[in-house]
């Protein structure tokens, strides 16, 4: 399906008004962009194999590519998450680190655990894939579609049996996931700002004081930081 | 390693909203001023400019301009009997660190308090009777009166250029504002934002329904405006990125807009960067303070900054550390009621309700940190204590301030949180829904207080500053009477759906999610010293050289945003200095 925002545009140009012409001007722009090198030949820079393997299946899961919108695929979420998890995110670089540890803690008191989040997806996806090769007999992205989402649910409850040290990673990787989809793309997600075209965001744009009180549709696709229109 | 630097007359601990005020009123003294700031210094250009900070997820959820855990947090526990955990990772609230401090990054959401908030617990006393206050409910009186400040809240919206509409000036009631205001002398200096579609549609439901709405006042400039300083501020172009960011546009007042490059051109005043203080030294006699001694990042060594007077003007939490790591004031002991330093801690006691529309844009992008339309018709001022049941007010506001995708898209109940449906669902409903929020009262209570952690360190080595808080029913009670209101006037709107998030009774609190970063009390104000840290003039009891700023000298919360009256203190303090002080070191009060 045409995304509602394109359908929108669609109208607009029909309209005939100066803002479709400037996005028909902008489309071309978006064509003249050089395609990024296909995902499969993306090199992990903190994700082992495996563990590559896990994250492309698991959030191809949490964001789907069929229906409406792209998926996490096309906008490649997994290339952000690795440069996350590479990064001063994924070494805990602003958190307070100092023990006691105290890991199953109240979880209202916050997380606890003696591990940074790289640690925590290189752990977490160890004991759930452990979990998904003893309960259901296969790799996490060996399993159908339908075995692998009851499994991301039953990660998702805590129902897999991860240590309280690791109890943060399914927040985290749903977290990091919609991170990855709606970033700007210089964290190297949201490919092409697709995740923005399809709900509407004109990311970068910043500038909108004629269309506050307005109920109409805003016509213009999204801008990026580095300048990029879609 | 260490080093003693030559002495200063004032020693500004933060240079964040309190420390820019104190700093430029100083300046016109003639006194030698340096102010210490932990964090980095930040500028307009290059910290905030487009298109770099239009970065949602390097500011808005990774915190650039916040403080980090790492070199400065609190433990936490919700009571007494619990073993107090530390804040590793930020969220329920966001202190900044920095030049500009929280003020760069704040809605700009300015508000005065109501006239009985100042004097809660004799109001109280005198409309409901003293059996109304609940026996752990600690309120107490400010010590100043809303007719005192008066003057000084003027010259903190004139100096900071805030939009907005009177409703009541010198008594008289202005139509469009807000009726229940306590009196003021004149206009805001600009006229209100244009208004946004939740915030136009909310407040004709409420007019509808007989209530008051007016426009929330915002320092965000509606036009261009020069301040008192030469500081210039230009209009605000709804970019959407306001609470979490500098302003890229110069629009937001902050002390970069408003005061920081007027002060920089005294040459009597100096600041120094990565320049933690560490504690405030006292005299042997323990009746003044000599300086302080901060830790210098660069240098990386201790430093001994000796200086007359001493400003502690960092965030409410970290004045309040340093006050109970230099022994100034007793530290407040929940057992017994005794000592004064970390007493009343308080927080914010917000709710709201999501409106769902179909066949509404919204534009939620288009969107600026202070516009929206109000009602105070449920005001602190406004409730029967008596026939409710609590203590406390809220007002209620639909106002839209962004549309940052990844801060959350507001999905009907049912929706699930991953996969095709969750996909499907922010398609269907980004830019298709708005929330009436409850920004409301939160009151002191014996047991909430902050003290020094037993157990935990930060990177000098000192404890941590532990934080002691849980929501209480008398504040629960509060917020699910907003609740009762906010549903009428929402279904009165007629949504296609619509959901509430209120506190209710057996609520937690929850450090994880963000709240508000409206952390008050512990250097709590007041005319006793057996019941207060400061006076009325902000002037430590036993150290009349010390004087502690911001939302730490509030006895309990107020039912608005803080800033207004941490400005507004500022000022009052300023001048007592000035006028009173300066000609006559010694006590003020």
């Amino acid at each position: 399906m045409t995304p509602r925002f394109l359908q929108t545009s669609r109208r607009a140009f029909l309209g005939g008004s100066a803002a479709a012409a400037a996005l028909a001007a902008l489309s071309e722009g978006a064509q003249a962009q050089q395609p990024l090198p296909p995902l499969e030949e993306y090199a992990p820079v903190f994700l082992t194999p495996a563990e590559w393997a896990f994250v492309m299946a698991a959030t191809a899961r949490i964001i789907p590519s069929d229906g409406d919108g792209p998926g996490a695929q096309e906008t490649r979420v997994p290339v952000f998450i690795d440069r996350q998890l590479a990064g001063d995110f994924g070494a805990a670089t602003d958190l307070y680190m100092q023990g006691p540890f105290t890991p199953d803690a109240d979880m209202n008191l916050g997380t606890q655990s003696p591990l940074t989040p790289a640690e925590i997806y290189r752990q977490g996806i160890a004991a759930f894939e452990t979990w998904c090769s003893n309960e259901l007999g296969a790799a996490f992205a060996d399993l159908p579609a339908d075995q692998q989402d009851s499994a991301l649910q039953a990660l998702a409850d805590d129902d897999v049996g991860l240590e309280p040290e690791l109890r943060e990673f399914w927040t985290l990787l749903l977290q990091n996931t919609k991170e990855g989809y709606f970033a700007d793309p210089r964290h190297g997600g949201n490919a092409g700002m697709q995740a923005w075209v399809y709900i509407g965001f004109p990311g970068a744009r910043a500038n909108f004081h004629e269309w506050a009180g307005r109920d109409e549709a805003y016509p213009l696709g999204p801008v990026d930081i580095a300048g990029e229109r879609a | 390693m260490a080093r003693t630097d030559p002495k200063k007359d004032v020693v500004i601990v933060g240079l964040g909203w309190t420390g820019s005020i104190m700093g430029i009123e100083l300046a016109q003294e003639g006194l030698e001023i340096l102010a210490l700031e932990r964090g980095p210094d930040r500028a307009t250009v290059p910290d905030f400019k487009y298109p770099k900070v239009i970065d949602e997820l390097e500011y808005g959820i990774r915190f650039g301009f916040m403080q980090k855990p790492r070199n400065s947090t609190i433990t936490v526990r919700r009571n007494g009997d619990e073993v107090a955990q530390p804040m590793r990772r930020l969220g329920s609230f966001l202190p900044g660190d920095g030049v500009g401090g929280a003020g760069i990054h704040w809605n700009g959401q300015t508000w005065r308090p109501m006239e009985n908030e100042y004097r809660l617990r004799s109001y109280v006393e005198e409309e409901f009777g003293a059996d109304a206050i609940p026996e752990d409910m600690t309120i107490q009186d400010w010590g100043v009166t809303a007719e005192e400040l008066e003057p000084y809240f003027d010259r903190f919206e004139y100096m900071a250029g805030i939009s907005g509409q009177a409703g009541n000036i010198n008594g008289e009631i202005i139509e469009g504002g807000n009726p229940f205001e306590a009196p003021r002398s004149r206009d805001y200096p600009l006229p209100p934002l244009k208004q946004t579609v939740d915030a136009k549609m909310f407040a004709g439901a409420a007019k509808s329904m007989g209530y008051h709405p007016f426009p929330r006042p915002a320092a965000n400039a509606s036009e261009a405006w020069t301040n008192e300083y030469g500081m210039q501020l230009g209009p605000c172009n709804f970019c959407g990125f306001c609470e979490r960011y500098g302003c890229i546009n110069y629009s937001k007042s902050s002390p970069q807009t408003c005061i920081l490059d007027a002060l920089k051109r005294y040459p009597n005043f100096s600041y120094r960067v990565n320049s933690e203080v560490l504690r405030v030294d006292l005299a042997p006699d323990g009746q003044t303070a000599t300086g302080v001694t901060y830790w210098d990042d660069e240098a990386g060594e201790e430093v001994t900054q000796p200086a007359d007077l001493v400003i502690l003007a960092a965030y409410q939490l970290h004045n309040v550390h340093l006050m109970l790591l230099s022994g100034i004031g007793d530290p407040y002991d929940p057992r017994t009621g005794q000592g004064v330093t970390g007493k009343n801690y308080a927080y914010q006691m917000n709710g709201g309700t999501t409106l769902f529309y179909k066949d509404v844009d919204f534009n939620p992008f288009a969107g600026a940190g202070s516009v929206g339309m109000a009602i105070d018709d449920f005001a602190i001022n406004q409730i029967d204590f008596g026939a409710e049941g609590f203590i406390g007010g809220s007002y209620i506001v639909a106002g839209n301030s962004n549309g940052q995708p990844i801060r959350g898209i507001s999905l009907p109940e049912g929706t699930p949180k991953w996969g095709a449906g969750w996909k499907q669902g922010i398609g269907e409903w980004y830019g298709h829904s708005m929330s009436i929020g409850s920004h409301g009262s939160c009151l002191a209570y014996r047991d909430c207080h902050l003290d020094l952690d037993p157990t935990y360190t930060d990177r000098h080595g000192r404890p941590l500053m532990r934080m002691t808080f849980d929501w209480k029913p008398n504040d629960i009670r509060m917020t699910q009477f907003m609740k009762g209101k906010i549903e009428e006037i929402a279904q009165s709107m007629n949504p296609d759906s619509w959901q509430s998030s209120f506190k209710s009774e057996g609520a937690r609190y929850d450090i994880r999610p963000y709240q508000t970063t409206h952390n008050v009390g512990g250097a709590i104000m007041g005319t006793d010293p057996n019941t207060s840290a400061v006076n009325r003039y902000l002037q430590a009891w036993g150290q009349h050289n010390v004087f502690v700023l911001g939302a730490g000298a509030f006895p309990q919360n107020i039912q608005y945003n803080p800033t207004g009256a941490v400005g507004a203190l500022a000022y009052w303090a300023a001048r007592a200095i000035r006028e009173d002080y300066l000609p006559n070191p010694g006590p003020l009060a």
